[in-house]
């Protein structure tokens, strides 16, 4: 890979991963168990889809063969998209929604931070705006983790069995390889394995908090995300996703 | 969205004459009822009523259109539905808050709803089956609500006034959305003039019928008029919107689905043909393709978040003991 194409790479893996979280958070939408949850859910999908497309919009102009935000986001094969398996799987219930959101946060609120002092102006820009609206994710869905597993038996159960299901997927969140050593390497990014650390710190005394046992959960074995390989959930989302333009190929909406 | 004429509103009310003729004269003199104020029953169950079908309409009409998010054709489309959406639940919200100010919980209002009792607008027992659908929502739906709720920024009773006030600046940026949605397909490909015409077609009578009966049939408009908790009648509103929309259908190139429209000089207003009433009454009695759906799906909702709404209940209670707990072992 050249460097644009690394820094390509690295852009897209990251506008991919806001996209299928936000599509994910959006099917609750009219569906949430009360209704400032149905208010809340759109919201941060909302924040997720618009730092999707700046993302879109910069991993296009990196690319330079005029590929806009709805090029990369809606018309490449399933094994083009590289975000991370976890926030691909479907939502299950609130419990597994809340806790996948608050894993991910949890792990972006230290990215972004992060990236503020990137030495490429566009991602450190893009960091600035998303760092406040990450922090808000942190609290909400850190806040239900909390009433929920220090809530009834019943919520202890499920968020124990969203634990059980999510932490497969969690170590893919800090993978190095090429491409994020070469964006390390160049201050542009962040080599999401420093981040282990301070992340695992920061869920510990959340879970503490819940009284649920987060021993673990970095210990997972999944992978395959950031080289397309993806998981039965993800044909499905891109076929919704996907619909329109698949119906109706180049045409203005 | 979508307050609707009013669906069996019981406005008898037993109060003295001078009572009544005292709070008549409130009302004439355009002074704002809130809701600490004596009221005539028949006035504050008319307004719960209202307020509860139009807080209802918010809440239900999200899902017609939320049926689209995930399939919205580009990335600016899902962000500007999503957003439309929420702002629908908000003001579901928003409305709920100012019902409650009469003495009437959300709850109740919630069990009423989901146990088939309370109505909404009839219009969402209607499918959204193509994309074309989010705009005709917005354009003819949102539209439709508007004319209903600019004079109800006027309406009697303080509360419900200024909720419509908030609402009606979301909505009309609403309906300029949908209107934009629709003339981007009829200016685009045949296939996407189709689908906008299509939706058009469908769309169209349903949102005449968000009006409520003709005056002559509709058995609470009178006494409304009188509290001033409606300023128009439902004909009037309705040919607002029929004036209003049809050079709007003719700007993008869309053919109204009725041909006995036409304008008329003298009237100064547009004739239009006869509204189906048989199927606006089977719609709301039930018999709409999306009747059963949409109260199954906002059931599903309540009774699989069930246990969220209960944790949330016991954890907030945990906390409050082991608060206590701690100031009593400092003491």
């Amino acid at each position: 890979m050249t460097d644009k194409e690394m820094l390509f790479e690295y852009v897209l893996r990251l506008a991919d991963d806001h996209l299928v979280l936000a599509h994910r958070l959006s099917e609750w939408c009219g569906h949430a168990p009360m209704l400032e949850e149905d208010l809340a859910l759109p919201n941060i999908s909302l924040d997720l889809l618009g730092q999707a497309r700046s993302l879109y919009s910069y991993a296009g102009e990196i690319e330079g063969k005029g590929r806009g935000e709805d090029e990369l986001a809606y018309v490449r094969p399933e094994h083009d998209y590289h975000n991370l398996l976890l926030l691909e799987l479907d939502n299950g219930d609130f419990a597994r929604t809340m806790l996948r959101l608050y894993l991910f946060a949890a792990f972006m609120e230290l990215f972004w931070e992060s990236m503020l002092s990137s030495k490429d102006e566009a991602l450190a820009a893009i960091a600035a705006k998303a760092i406040k609206e990450t922090r808000y994710h942190v609290r909400h869905s850190a806040e239900w983790v909390i009433r929920l597993g220090d809530g009834t038996a019943e919520s202890a159960r499920r968020m124990s069995e969203a634990m059980e299901d999510l932490q497969p997927y969690c170590s893919e969140l800090f993978e190095t390889d090429a491409v994020t050593e070469f964006v390390a390497k160049q201050g542009i990014g962040t080599d999401p394995a420093t981040l282990e650390d301070a992340w695992q710190a920061d869920i510990a005394k959340i879970f503490r908090e819940a009284r649920l046992d987060g021993d673990g959960l970095a210990d997972g074995y999944q992978t395959g995300g950031r080289n397309g390989r993806h998981t039965e959930a993800m044909g499905f989302l891109l076929a919704d996703l996907q619909y329109m333009q698949r119906a109706y190929p180049g045409m203005e909406w | 969205m979508y307050s609707q004429g009013l669906i069996g509103a019981d406005d008898s009310t037993e109060e003295t004459p001078e009572f009544l003729e005292a709070f008549q004269k409130r009302i004439d003199s355009e002074d704002k009822i809130e809701p600490n104020d004596a009221m005539p029953e028949g006035y504050r169950r008319t307004l719960i009523r209202m307020i509860g079908q139009h807080a209802h309409s918010e809440i239900v009409g999200m899902l017609p259109e939320g049926n689209w998010i995930t399939r919205a054709p580009t990335l600016k489309r899902k962000a500007a539905l999503l957003a439309k959406v929420q702002d629908e639940g908000g003001h579901g919200l928003y409305l709920y808050s100012a019902a409650e100010t009469l003495g009437v919980s959300r709850a109740q209002m919630t069990e009423e709803l989901l146990e088939g009792k309370a109505k909404y607008s009839s219009i969402f027992n209607y499918p959204t089956l193509t994309w074309a659908d989010i705009g005709a929502i917005g354009w003819l739906v949102d539209g439709a609500a508007i004319m209903n709720q600019i004079p109800l920024c006027r309406t009697s009773f303080g509360p419900y006034a200024r909720a419509m006030i908030r609402v009606c600046k979301e909505e009309s940026f609403h309906q300029r959305q949908g209107y934009e949605i629709m003339m981007v397909l009829a200016r685009g490909s045949e296939k996407q003039k189709a689908m906008a015409q299509d939706a058009l077609d469908r769309w169209w009578w349903p949102s005449l019928m968000m009006f409520g009966p003709h005056d002559s049939d509709s058995q609470h408009g009178d006494q409304s008029m009188r509290w001033k908790i409606k300023r128009f009648t439902n004909d009037e509103l309705r040919q607002k919107f029929v004036d209003a929309t049809v050079p709007q259908a003719e700007f993008i190139g869309l053919k109204m689905p009725d041909p006995d429209l036409k304008w008329n000089e003298e009237r100064g207003h547009y004739d239009f043909g006869p509204i189906d009433w048989d199927e606006f009454w089977r719609v709301v009695k039930g018999k709409g393709q999306m009747n059963r759906e949409r109260i199954k799906a906002r059931r599903k909702a309540w009774d699989e978040g069930a246990w969220v709404r209960e944790a949330a209940l016991a954890h907030a209670a945990k906390r409050r003991a082991r608060q206590e707990a701690n100031r009593q072992a400092a003491e």
